[in-house]
């Protein structure tokens, strides 16, 4: 059936044809009219598992990375310093085990542990992201521990100086420089996860590399297939690391900076552009 | 005049190793200490214990006669009083200028938007600043930085001023515009507590000197009595490294 449809769509390279005729570009022309359409929403599932996972795995990553930083204060009871000794355990337990093992098989575990223990059927969406998001967040956990211990401990130190209590020190000083410091890494992260959803497809996700399965089951076109799709996670991972280059630009903001004219005595001509990096010339 | 700090017996101990051995002094309203002596005497372990970045292992700082250490003083309200300018500037990097002289004052003091803001560009223009405040720590210079942390630690209003060798990071060349800053603080009658190396700033500033040399205080006096008249042999010796040329 689909090999005489081919025929008559490809009638424009010089009438009946079947697959195995074809050439090599001529399949990959063909995989495209075919199955643009499912490549495009398996894509676009990638993206999407990949973008939402790499952000809730670095908000797990900043929750878990935060309090493996935090110490106990000295007025402390046993009581609480108890409490956070087991919390900092568990997980260091987590990160160790999501690191430690294979995604594909987690999401087994998760998914067929979930309706074979507790008769919970996760959908396939919320499989997905809880795998993808709870893995990249063990990841993230140690990359945002390794961030805020970056930062110098004189911006703690400035802070607290002032008044700011531990609460305001980490949300309005150190956790912004440490998420400007890990940029990169959740940019590799993005891209892992990119790559990596391709193992939900053990539990049925119909993402990239499902597609790229059906397609090449269907058809027998395994070199072909695997090119296009290929050329597809390449432009998606690329274009990211280029997006995220872009934004690690603009929080580091612009290398000049205005001179304000409160003192219009002396700059009497409107805004004088300092050139940090030629070091003061007006 | 008013007491506003009063150090008694104040020991502090990292493991085995005793850095202050029972320090006793007082600060009064006005009053600008110096606090002089070589490296590794204490000097900063003591402006830290002040400022409870570091916990004294014994002793009393009373704060108009609360000791801070007891618990019944709340740390951060604390030092809103007791502000802290140190010797790696320790600005925000990730906020400007204007967003460093406000961030303590919108969020420790509670005060609006508008009036943190006057009051930053009001201290930036003091230690000359106010034109630098779309600025980026990072673009500038070292004299500059300590200006703009003397700028935000004023913007808190607090009683007393804690100095740990505000120009000991800076070249040479910068040297004189902190200190130029830090003289019309004192003139205008801002206490502060000045650890420093640099005698005449001691000598001409303050009203008051702290020689101290192995976690004690081994002499305090009148700028006049520890530089003319010094009375400790280990004073004398001390001294006698700067005024050698
Ligand atoms: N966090 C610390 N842990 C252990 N020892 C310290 C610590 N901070 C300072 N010290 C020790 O305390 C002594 C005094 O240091 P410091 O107060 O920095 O002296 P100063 O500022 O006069 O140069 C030094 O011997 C130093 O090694
Ligand atoms: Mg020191």
């Amino acid at each position: 059936m689909k090999l005489s449809q081919s025929s008559l769509l490809l009638s424009d390279f010089g009438g009946e044809m079947t697959i195995a005729e074809m050439n090599f570009f001529q399949r990959m022309i063909y995989i495209l009219q075919q199955y643009g359409g499912s490549l495009v929403k398996g894509a676009a599932t990638t993206m999407a598992i990949a973008i939402i996972c790499t952000l809730l795995g670095c908000v797990i990553g900043f929750a878990v990375g935060l309090v493996q930083t935090t110490e106990p204060h000295k007025k402390d009871g046993l009581l609480k310093r108890g409490i956070l000794r087991v919390v900092k355990f568990i997980l260091t337990a987590y990160v160790e085990v999501f690191r430690g093992t294979p995604m594909m098989l987690q999401a087994a575990f998760i998914y067929y542990g979930m309706s074979q223990l507790f008769g919970i059927n996760l959908g396939m969406w919320s499989a997905a992201i809880i795998i993808v998001s709870v893995n990249t967040g063990a990841y993230m956990a140690e990359t945002v521990r390794g961030g805020i211990l970056s930062v110098d401990p004189g911006q703690r130190e400035g802070a607290r100086a002032i008044g700011m209590s531990h609460f305001q020190t980490m949300l309005l000083v150190i956790l912004p420089q440490a998420l400007r410091n890990i940029m990169p890494q959740i940019g590799n992260n993005l891209i892992i996860n990119i790559k990596d959803t391709c193992v939900l497809s053990i539990i049925g996700t119909v993402e990239l590399f499902f597609t790229f399965k059906s397609i090449s089951g269907a058809l027998y076109t395994y070199f072909e297939a695997a090119t296009v799709t290929m050329i597809i996670y390449f432009v998606l991972t690329f274009a990211c690391s280029r997006i995220l280059r872009y934004v690690e630009s603009r929080m580091d903001g612009p290398s000049n900076f205005d001179l304000a004219t409160t003192d219009t005595l002396a700059f009497t001509s409107g805004l004088t552009k300092y050139n940090a990096k030629k070091g003061g010339t007006f | 005049m008013e007491e506003i700090l009063k150090i008694e017996h104040l020991v502090k101990t990292f493991g085995t190793n005793e850095v202050l051995k029972d320090i006793d002094f007082t600060v009064s309203k006005g009053n600008v200490i110096s606090i002089i002596g070589a490296s590794g005497s204490g000097k900063s372990t003591l402006l830290r214990c002040i400022n409870m970045l570091e916990e004294a292992t014994g002793g009393k700082i009373l704060y108009h006669g609360k000791d801070i250490l007891s618990g019944e003083v709340d740390e951060d309200k604390y030092r809103t009083k007791v502000g802290m300018v140190f010797q790696s500037f320790n600005l925000f990097n990730n906020y400007s200028v204007l967003d460093n002289c406000i961030l303590g004052q919108t969020h420790v003091l509670k005060r609006n938007k508008e009036e943190a803001k006057a009051k930053a560009i009001e201290y930036l223009s003091k230690v000359g600043m106010a034109q630098y405040i779309k600025a980026k720590p990072r673009q500038l210079s070292g004299g500059q930085k300590q200006r703009v942390a003397i700028a935000r630690a004023l913007a808190m209003d607090p009683e007393v001023l804690l100095f740990d060798e505000p120009t000991s990071a800076l070249d040479p060349e910068m040297v004189g515009e902190v200190l130029d800053v830090m003289k019309d603080l004192a003139e205008g009658g801002m206490t502060m507590l000045v650890v420093t190396h640099e005698m005449a700033f001691a000598r001409d500033v303050s009203n008051r000197v702290i020689y101290m040399a192995d976690g004690r205080i081994e002499e305090e006096g009148s700028p006049k009595d520890i530089f003319y008249n010094p009375q400790s042999p280990r004073t004398k010796e001390f001294l006698s490294r700067f005024t050698a040329n």
